[in-house]
């Protein structure tokens, strides 16, 4: 491998390019504002499994941004109605043969919405991104996590005991799941296991398990339990967004990171400062909203269907 | 030996698990939305060749393995052990036909082979990518038949049946390519 060379081919940039300005296209279309926010902040993410990349500038202790969020969650509590970002977004250790640490995310806001309203506009931007030459377009099915862990495993993930998907997550990788948290096990079978049989297209999965709820309200299922307003969308069964009933109670949020911070301390991870002005946003009042962010190098991907992310950026880490 | 964490897995680290040997061959990092990352790994039972897959949690780690690639001469058998020797050190190392495996059909005094050495020991030989070796065994050539198609089975001195064209000869010496088997020319 020639190192100075782009890993993308010219007509791979040429395709990405296309991508970008349809995506301009659909929200010029909408009325739905580009936003360009910062991605060097003083504060950043206490989302447990996310690293962000430290710096400093003049001596000032920075963090490169791991997602446009809380700018932007400060500009919807300033007025500014449903806006999306385009951009770099950052998160350390992440390499691999899907991960780049620098990557391309869309996110975008909408004010008003529930979590499905979002999921059919997710749709319908997938279905014109996938969408080949002679007009043809991808399928695009949407099912609860529920029922698409039961089509694959057999038993209700939601009431399951802890020690059940304990046993289940040490048998399909190791005895050290033994004693992990249920999200994790739950992330561990749900990859492993319900991924894979995923079907092939768009696959719109809701209301994900009450303890991977990160910045989704909570909500009640069709059988009553309770789940979060979560949503991620899969192409060909990789991962490439992720969606909420956006919460917007401020107390609810400050206890969330008070909670990551406690879990950072117990597993001897750095403990961050809590974003205060996104907080004050929240006091101050956001609207109802639901967002969403997609990972535009995965979904490129995905258009091309090539196997590596270093095959759709012009230079991947490696070659940086 | 050193401990390897999972960001320091690469193909062709060899790493102990369950006891064995293993060659790692892929590492996928794996990281769901918001989850933990893991890392699903393939390796290869180096005693064994089977290829197996792990997951791993990111920072879990696997204690190297002492296995080393050397290349070595095959000197003689006694018929219980295949002897080795380091062409620097003179050391004589002695492998058993377990390790010698597939190698053994190829084996001719001197060869130079590449004898993978667990704890000191060979666990494994690959023979060089190509060796010369007499026909003992095979029909009757036919004179002049150079051109046309059509193979026929010819057993070789240290024991590989290979494929060959339909004018060799017991006797007659040929390359062969150990990693396909397949004949590659007569030798003159």
């Amino acid at each position: 491998m020639n190192k100075w060379q782009p890993g993308a081919s010219l007509n791979t940039l040429r395709r990405r390019a296309v991508m970008l300005s349809s995506i301009r296209e659909f929200f010029k279309h909408r009325s739905v504002l580009e936003v360009d926010v910062p991605v060097l902040g003083r504060s950043t993410v206490t989302d447990l499994n996310i690293d962000s990349i430290a710096i400093s500038s003049d001596g000032e202790q920075g963090y490169l941004q791991t997602s446009p969020e809380y700018f932007m969650k400060r500009l919807l509590a300033s007025g500014s109605g449903d806006i999306y970002s385009m951009g770099k977004a950052f998160r350390d250790g992440e390499i691999g043969i899907k991960h780049n640490p620098e990557f391309t995310m869309l996110e975008w806001y909408r004010c008003g919405w529930d979590d499905h309203q979002l999921m059919s506009e997710v749709a319908e931007l997938m279905k014109l991104l996938l969408a080949s030459e002679d007009g043809t377009t991808c399928d695009v099915i949407k099912m609860s996590y529920a029922d698409c862990f039961f089509d694959s495993l057999g038993f209700d993930p939601h009431s399951a005991d802890l020690s059940d998907l304990q046993l289940l997550a040490a048998k399909l990788a190791s005895e050290s799941w033994l004693d992990e948290t249920r999200a994790n096990c739950l992330d561990l079978i749900f990859s492993v296991q319900v991924e894979p049989q995923l079907p092939l297209g768009v696959a719109i999965i809701y209301d994900y398990p009450e303890c991977q709820a990160a910045l989704a309200k909570m909500g009640k299922n069709s059988v009553g339990q309770t789940i979060s307003r979560r949503f991620e969308a899969f192409f060909n069964g990789v991962e490439i967004a992720n969606g909420y009933l956006e919460l917007i109670d401020a107390n609810e949020q400050a206890m969330r990171f008070e909670r990551d911070t406690e879990a950072r301390k117990r597993l001897d991870r750095p403990t961050l400062g809590i974003d205060q002005n996104f907080l004050a946003a929240l006091n101050s009042g956001i609207p109802a909203c639901a967002g969403v962010a997609i990972g535009l190098d995965r979904l490129l991907m995905g258009i091309l269907g090539v196997d590596s992310i270093d095959q759709v950026l012009a230079f991947s880490w490696v070659r940086c | 030996m050193a401990n390897y964490s999972t960001n320091e897995f690469r193909s062709g680290l060899k790493v102990m698990l369950d006891g064995d040997p293993c060659s790692i061959l892929e590492n996928e990092f794996v990281k769901p939305g918001k989850g933990q990352a893991f890392s699903r790994v393939k390796l290869r039972n180096l005693k064994t060749s089977r290829v197996l897959e792990k997951t791993f949690k990111s920072g879990e780690s696997l204690e190297g393995a002492d296995v080393m690639d050397q290349d070595m001469q095959y000197l003689y058998t006694d018929g219980d052990f295949w002897y080795f020797m380091e062409p620097d050190t003179f050391e004589q190392h002695q492998a058993t036909e377990n390790a010698v495996g597939d190698a053994l059909q190829w084996l001719s005094e001197q060869d130079v082979c590449m004898v993978t050495l667990y704890n000191g020991s060979p666990l494994s030989v690959m023979p060089p990518n190509h060796v010369e070796i007499e026909i003992i065994e095979t029909d009757p050539g036919l004179r002049g038949d150079t051109a046309q198609g059509g193979s026929k089975p010819a057993k070789l001195v240290t024991g590989a049946v290979v494929k060959v064209p339909l004018f060799l000869d017991q006797g007659d010496v040929i390359k062969v390519d150990t990693r396909t088997g397949e004949y590659q020319g007569r030798v003159k």
